[in-house]
Formats: structure tokens, sequence, C-alpha cells
């Protein structure tokens, strides 16, 4: 749960954040773009998982899908328009969501863990097997979209920096509008969803409709960051839709905090930074080849360790002094 | 198309059908009986198959490879079970699946460091390396027989242990009533690595005798998982009888997919998944 | 007399090979309570889950008359759709948001009746009329100064309370009440059965009980239920006095200890 602190901590967050392109090196900038690219995908997945209680192991799906709608709809080497390509993004994640949420929802558990991963396994052998998507070579995104109202352009995406800006001012708009969404009735019913669905039904809520709104909202909003990951990143392959991607954003809101998006965005920076960290060649030499390894014993210690995530640490070793001091 | 290139997909498809649905059953049996996902069971099968070609190529010889293979893997799966998988029991499923997960992560990197990142074959046994003459031109690779063989036998003894040994009524009793199992005097935590262990084993039994027609590979596990999840899917979470028809169901699709549609042989089975779930949105058949 | 707000009408309900509720009939009236009692496994909840749409029968109807728009069919209905035509149901086994304090649980029933789920910009808490509803239930079921607490701090009596007050929220007009007083004591269970007592007067109640003072205290009718089938049915007194119901179910331990 949030307290008095949390809005001052991550106003403080924001002006450090929006302060570093200034300090910093192009390397760093771009890493930390990458983060809150994927910042913004985890706090849609903890809509679905942490606050509707929904665990996809699919959720690649929608970034994947995202960035090849970009790939295809841009021409081969002229700037895209941002506005439309974007739109079309967004829309083909939704229509996605509603055709599949229609399938994948009545279903739940583990049942529903499966049948999201199976859907985004479709997709992927979609972009690897067709030639629609350039097959598994992937497509290039030779210029970044165009931002521009009538002829004057309003941002120059190709500048690290104002990517670095536009990405920053992206994943804060996302993270007040979901605060403010979880804040409304229909928040407050997906939490009723992921607290007792049966009751809540028995009250009157057809949740089904809730839980495919909450679906199409998170896949859009992965979309979202799918979008901007291959506009960063200039390519487009069927990797984008793998269930490493999927796995590895459902551990960022797992170790932040499931239920917390602050946390969704501070799992996302700790895993993005771990894996950059432990795949250094420089300071681990050699077997930083082997980084998933040591990634995968992380994961595990979480797994064990860790139910509440990082925002629950707190709390965990407040509990832990409590029993302590209570015996002593 | 001849009546004897059909025939040969058929076989083709039923032996990987049958195949699948003995490592999907390993899966299901955990999951039924445990309440526990576990996403590794892709990687004891790769274990297995791993195993098949390293220990085939030592001893030189493939039985003794299987021999000594499954009861190793079946070790590993049981100390993972001891040291890590009985924290979960209680817990929520999406802790299982983080868990598992990152086993996923540690077994592949530890393949890589151990084996390599290259593909390898495993030599058919010599014994079993015959084929029987369909017609003038085409014939059947007898292993491919004895795979299926070996699969309806394994499936039919595992239903023979569930349903007509004491051992098999502990471990249905387990599965609906934890506490009263408990409360009669049998060791649950005894029952759940027995369990255990045996998923574990139908996985890298799987994983080697498949090595021969489907060689080793990085990733084969994460692929036959991924499948095992369709099976499931498919059949029905909790039905045996749902996973045997999906199984085949599968093989066939598979199969018949990649020799009429080779383009498109990745997706068939997923669009199998979509056409069964359109009209069942819960698989072919739920547990009752 | 007014026509009957609900009529069970030949419901039947089979498992298998196992009739669970066997053409069972009862009709409910607004202003009356209508107690269904009987030995455990008779049918009763059973059958309450199939007037609140958890279960569909395999034959019968309930017929429904909603307010302002005419007669349904709950049968096979789901449960949300009951519920909005104004059927309002507690559970047995106490089935709140433990999580949330009394008053979000009532609050969050209340926004049952006006989702306005679309208003995304709009605080979930800045809903007068919600709130007011909330409140009002919480004190209809002597919650009043308990709002701010967590449901799973209150005690096991508070729950059950809470339980009526989030099925009070959802302002129906028949109320299905599956053992209310199931594990409350005396002082408590004195409470709600006042507390029925009043809301008999504009709702229709149906009540399963085992505590034969309650039943007898507030019910205006009375079916007695046996494996699946009612075995009698009619006023208190003359159910009562029914030497079928008092053999097969009352038995002598209660025996005329009331007057």
């Amino acid at each position: 749960m949030r307290s008095k602190l949390t809005p001052v901590l991550l106003l403080i967050a924001v002006i450090l954040l929006a302060a570093f392109p200034f300090v910093g090196e192009k390397f760093y900038i771009q890493l930390i773009a990458k983060v809150m690219i994927m910042a913004i995908f985890a706090m849609s997945l903890d809509l679905l998982v942490g606050y509707t209680g929904l665990v996809s192991l699919g959720h690649a799906a929608f970034f994947g899908l995202a960035g090849y709608v970009l790939a295809k709809a841009a021409p081969q080497y002229a700037a895209a328009n941002l506005w439309t390509t974007l739109a079309l993004a967004l829309v083909a994640c939704a229509i996605f969501a509603l055709l599949t949420g229609f399938l994948v929802l009545r279903t739940s558990g583990i049942y529903f863990i499966m049948v999201t991963l199976a859907f985004s396994q479709m997709l992927f052998f979609v972009f690897h097997d067709t030639p629609f998507g350039g097959g598994s070579d992937g497509m290039y995104i030779y210029a970044k979209p165009e931002m521009k109202i009538g002829e004057t352009a309003l941002l120059d995406l190709e500048d690290f920096k104002v990517l670095y800006w536009f990405t920053l001012g992206l994943m804060t708009l996302v993270y007040l509008f979901l605060r403010q969404v979880l804040d409304s009735n229909f928040g407050r019913a997906l939490i009723g969803i992921k607290t007792n669905e049966h009751r809540l039904r028995a009250l009157g809520f057809p949740t089904f409709r809730y839980k495919l709104a909450s679906y199409m909202l998170s896949g859009t909003l992965a979309g979202l960051a799918g979008y901007i990951a291959a506009l960063q990143f200039g390519f487009v392959n069927p990797e984008i839709l793998s269930w490493h991607v999927s796995g590895s954003v459902l551990m960022m809101v797992i170790l932040g905090g499931m239920g917390s998006l602050h946390g969704a965005v501070l799992g996302a920076f700790v895993f993005i930074l771990l894996q950059e960290i432990l795949s250094n060649q420089s300071w681990f030499g050699p077997i930083a080849k082997h980084w998933q390894l040591a990634m995968g014993i992380f994961v595990i210690i979480v797994a064990l360790l860790l139910p509440q995530g990082l925002v629950g640490l707190g709390s965990t070793f407040r509990k832990k002094h409590k029993a302590s001091g209570g015996h002593g | 198309m001849d009546f004897a290139f059909v025939l040969i997909q058929l076989l083709n498809g039923l032996q990987y059908g049958l195949l699948l649905f003995l490592v999907a059953s390993g899966l299901t049996l955990v999951f039924g009986i445990m309440g526990i996902v576990n996403l590794a069971h892709g990687s004891f099968y790769m274990i297995g198959a791993y195993l098949a070609w390293s220990l085939a190529g030592m001893l030189d010889s493939f039985a003794a490879a299987v021999l000594l293979g499954v009861p190793l893997t079946v070790i590993l799966g049981m100390g993972l079970e001891r040291l890590l998988f009985q924290y979960l029991y209680h817990r929520d499923h999406l802790y299982q699946v983080l868990l598992t997960y990152g086993l996923i992560l540690v077994f592949e990197e530890l393949r890589s460091v151990l084996w390599g990142d290259d593909v390898h074959g495993v030599a058919v046994p010599a014994l079993l390396s015959g084929s029987i003459p369909l017609t003038d031109t085409l014939s059947y690779p007898i292993y491919r027989l004895v795979i299926s063989g070996f699969c309806l036998l394994l499936a039919g003894a595992l239903y023979g242990l569930i349903q007509k040994t004491r051992l098999g009524m502990m471990i249905r009793a387990g599965s609906s009533n934890r506490e009263m199992v408990q409360a009669l005097g049998i060791n649950i935590k005894m029952l759940y690595t027995l369990v255990f262990a045996l998923g574990v084993a139908l996985a890298a039994f799987g994983g080697m005798i498949a090595a021969p027609v489907s060689s080793v590979y990085p990733n084969m596990g994460a692929q036959v998982l991924i499948i095992c999840f369709v099976v499931v899917v498919i059949g029905g979470i909790g039905s045996v009888w749902g996973a045997l028809l999906a199984s085949i169901l599968i093989g066939m699709t598979d199969t018949f997919g990649k020799v009429l549609l080779p383009e498109y042989a990745g997706m068939s089975t997923y669009l199998l998944m979509v056409l069964v779930l359109l009209w069942r949105p819960e698989g072919l058949f739920k547990r009752g | 007399m007014a026509d009957p707000i609900l009529c069970v009408e030949k419901l039947t309900k089979l498992f298998g090979g196992l009739a669970a509720v066997n053409d069972v009939s009862l009709e409910l009236y607004l202003g009356q309570v209508h107690a269904v009692i009987g030995p455990n496994g008779a049918g009763k909840s059973t059958l309450t889950n199939l007037i609140s749409g958890e279960l569909a029968p395999t034959t019968g109807a309930i017929r429904y008359l909603a307010h302002g728009e005419g007669e349904f069919d709950l049968a096979g209905l789901s449960s949300d759709r009951i519920s909005r035509l104004g059927i309002g149901r507690s559970f047995q086994k106490t089935n709140i948001f433990l999580p949330f304090t009394a008053f979000e649980n009532c609050r969050l029933a209340a926004q049952s009746r006006q989702q306005r789920a679309w208003q995304i910009f709009r605080g979930a808490s800045r809903y007068a009329d919600v709130n007011a509803i909330a409140e009002q239930s919480l004190q209809a079921a002597g919650l009043a100064e308990r709002g701010q607490v967590n449901a799973a701090m209150l005690s096991h009596g508070e729950q059950r309370q809470l339980e009526i007050a989030m099925c009070l929220a959802t302002q129906p007009r028949v109320l299905l009440m599956d053992e209310p007083l199931a594990g409350m004591g005396p002082q408590e269970s004195l409470r709600i059965v006042a507390l029925i007592q009043k809301l008999a007067a504009d709702h229709a109640i149906l009540l399963i009980e085992h505590d034969m003072d309650a039943v007898f205290a507030v019910a205006h009718c009375l079916t007695v239920m046996v494996n699946g089938e009612v075995i009698e049915s009619g006023t208190p007194q003359a159910v009562r006095a029914s030497a079928h119901v008092q053999e097969a179910y009352l038995g002598e331990a209660h025996g005329d200890t009331h007057g």
C-alpha cells in the first residue's frame, strides 16, 4: 500500500530522470530509455496480474504485435507518421485482445496461464514462418517516425535525448492514467474481481465484461511499450514475441511487487539493470556469456523469499522485527 | 499422394502424438495431484535427451544410457522437489510459475556450459534400426514403431498403477483430500515426492527415446513444454482421455501440416487449438 | 392476498443420478418471511443456489416479478443478471472481501446498482449516492461504528452482519438469506432476528435456518425439506403440529417448549 511519502518520492524520481540526459553518456541514456519502455510494459501487465488477478504468460504478443505493425506500416526508407502508425498499432493490439479475450477469459488460474502462452506462441509462428513479417530475419525500421502537426515537427525522435524524454513523458502519463483508472469505479471492480470474483458476480457485476476490458486495456498499453521499443531499436524480429519476453516482464512485475504500480516500474529498473550487470563481460569475463544462469538463480530466490516483491521489503522487515521483539 | 505415403504420415503422427501424451501425462499428473505447475518439465525432457546422447557416446550402448539416464534424472528431480518445490505447495500458482521459469533458465544455461550449443544426432540402437517394407519403394523404420509401442505400454502401466494398485489409491486420495490422507497415517511428503519422481521419469524417458528421431538441440525443452501446454488446453485440465485425444490430434495435425502446408506448419497446432476453444472453451473434456 | 413476487415451480436439480432438489415449489410474497428448514443435505442450499443463479436447474421454472420490468423466468440466468433484477443473497459461508474495510465492502456492493464503469476519471469514493447507501446498509445491519475496520479484523458475528449489509446495499426486493445466524451467540442472534423482522416489511425473504427459535419468531410461512423434497408447507403452527414433520425432522429434542 502507498504511504504519504510515495508521491514525493515519485516526483523526485521523475525530476532525477529528466535531468539525467544532461549528465549521462549516450549508452546509459539509451539504456534508461529502454528501462522506461519496459516499465510501461510492466505496468500494463501489473494491471492484469496484480489488480485483476489474471496471470498471463503471453503478454509479449501485444508487445511484439505493435512493433511489427510499425515495421509493416512504415514506408521502406522514409519516416512514418507517428500519429497514424501508433494509432494503428494500438488498435491492432486492442482487436487482438478482444478476439483472444473471448477465448481465454472463460478460463482462470493455471489454464489461463497456459492458454495465454499458447496464443503468444501462435503469433510468434505467424511472424516466424510466414512471409508476412519478414520471417526469422525480421524487419528494419530505417527512419524513426515523425511527430508532425501539418508541416511542423513537434519532436525529433532521431535525437536520442528527445526520444528519452518522450519515453519519460509517456511512462509518467501511463502511470498517472493507471493510478486514476484504479481509483475509479472500474478499477475498484477489477480489484474486487481479484479478491473474490464469485462474490462480485453475486453482487450483480458482469465480471466477464470487466475482465475483457482490463485485458484490452492491458494489451493496448503493452502495445504502446512495444511500439516505442521498435522505434528505439529500429528493428523487429520474432524474438520480441518470445515467451522469454513474457516471462521476463512477469518477473519484473513480481520482483517489484504485484498490485503496486510503482513496484512494476521498480521491478523493470532492477531487472534490466541486473541483466546489464550480469552480462557485462568486462566485469565478469567469459562467464558473463552465461548470465542467464545467475538470472535464473535470482528468479528462484525471489520466488521463494520475496512474495511481496521489493516494495514489500519494508513491511516484511518490519514484521520480522515485530515477531522477534514480541518474544524478546 | 498414395496410400503408403498417407500410411507413413499416419504412423508418424501417431508416434509423435503418443510421445507427446507420455510427456504431457507427467505434467498433468504432477499438476493434478500436487497442484504444482512445473514449467521445468520440459527441461527434464531436455536433460533426458542430452543424457541419452552423452551417455550413449560414453557407454557405447543406447540401452545402457536409458537405464542409467532415467534414474539419474529422477534423482535430480527428487532433489529439487525436496530443496525447492516443497516450499511452494501452499503458494499461489504464480510463484510456482516464477520458480520453475527460473529453473528453465538455469537448466538451459547449464546445458550450454556442459554440452555446448550445437545440434547432435543420436544413433538409433542397432537392434532396432531396421525398417518394415510397405511398398516397393517405401518402408517404415522399426524404431518409430517401437517408440509408439513403448508409449502405449507405459500409458497402460500408468493407468494400471493409478487405478489398480494401493499406491495409486493413495495418490488419488491425496489429490482430493490431503489432510485426510495424512490423518490416515500415510506420509504425504513421501507420496508427493514419488509422484513428482514419476512425472520427471516420464519426461526424461520421453526425451531419451525421442532423441534418435528428433536429435538434441538447444531450446528443445521449452518447445516440448509449450506443446504439452497446448495438449492440456485442448484436452481439458485434469482429463487423461482428453490429453490422449489431444495428443493424437496434435500429432496428426502437425505431421500432415508439415507435409501439406510447410509454410504454416508451426501454426497448425495453434489453429487446431483455436478451433477447439471456439467449440469448447475449457477443452474437449473437463474433469468431472 | 397479492400475487407472489417469486414463484418456484416444480424445480429439480439432478447431479448425475442424484436429485439434490426434487420437484420443489414454493412462493414468496412481499412483506413475508418464508423459512425453509430441514436436516443437513436436505437441499436447502442447493435451492438457494438455483434461485440466485449459482446453479442452473435441470427442470422447472422460477417466475419473478421484477420491478417495472415484467415477469422473468430466472432459471438459467447468470447470477449477476439475477442480482441486478433485484434478488439479493447472503451466503452461509462468509463470503466478503477480506482485505477491504467494512465500508468499502458495502460501497462496492452499492456500486453494483450504478456501475458507471466508463467514468474512469472520477474516483470511486466520490459518488455521494453510493456512499449514502453503503452507510445506511452498515447502519441497518448494526455495523455503523465499524465502517473503517478491515473486514478480516471483524469478529465472526460482525462478519455475518457485514454479509447481510452487503446484500442490503444492493437494494434488493427479494432477500435470500442462507443461515444468517450461523455461528452467532445469543445476543447477536437476537439482533439479527430483529433486523429480519424489520426488513420483512418491505422485502420478500427466503430464510434458510437451523435456529428454530429464530425461525418461529419471524416466519410467516414454513417449508420443510428432506432429501431434496418438500414434505410439508404452511403456517409455522400447522407445520409444527404435523406428525409427519415431527417424525422426520423436529424430533423429540425440541418438544413443545414454545407457546
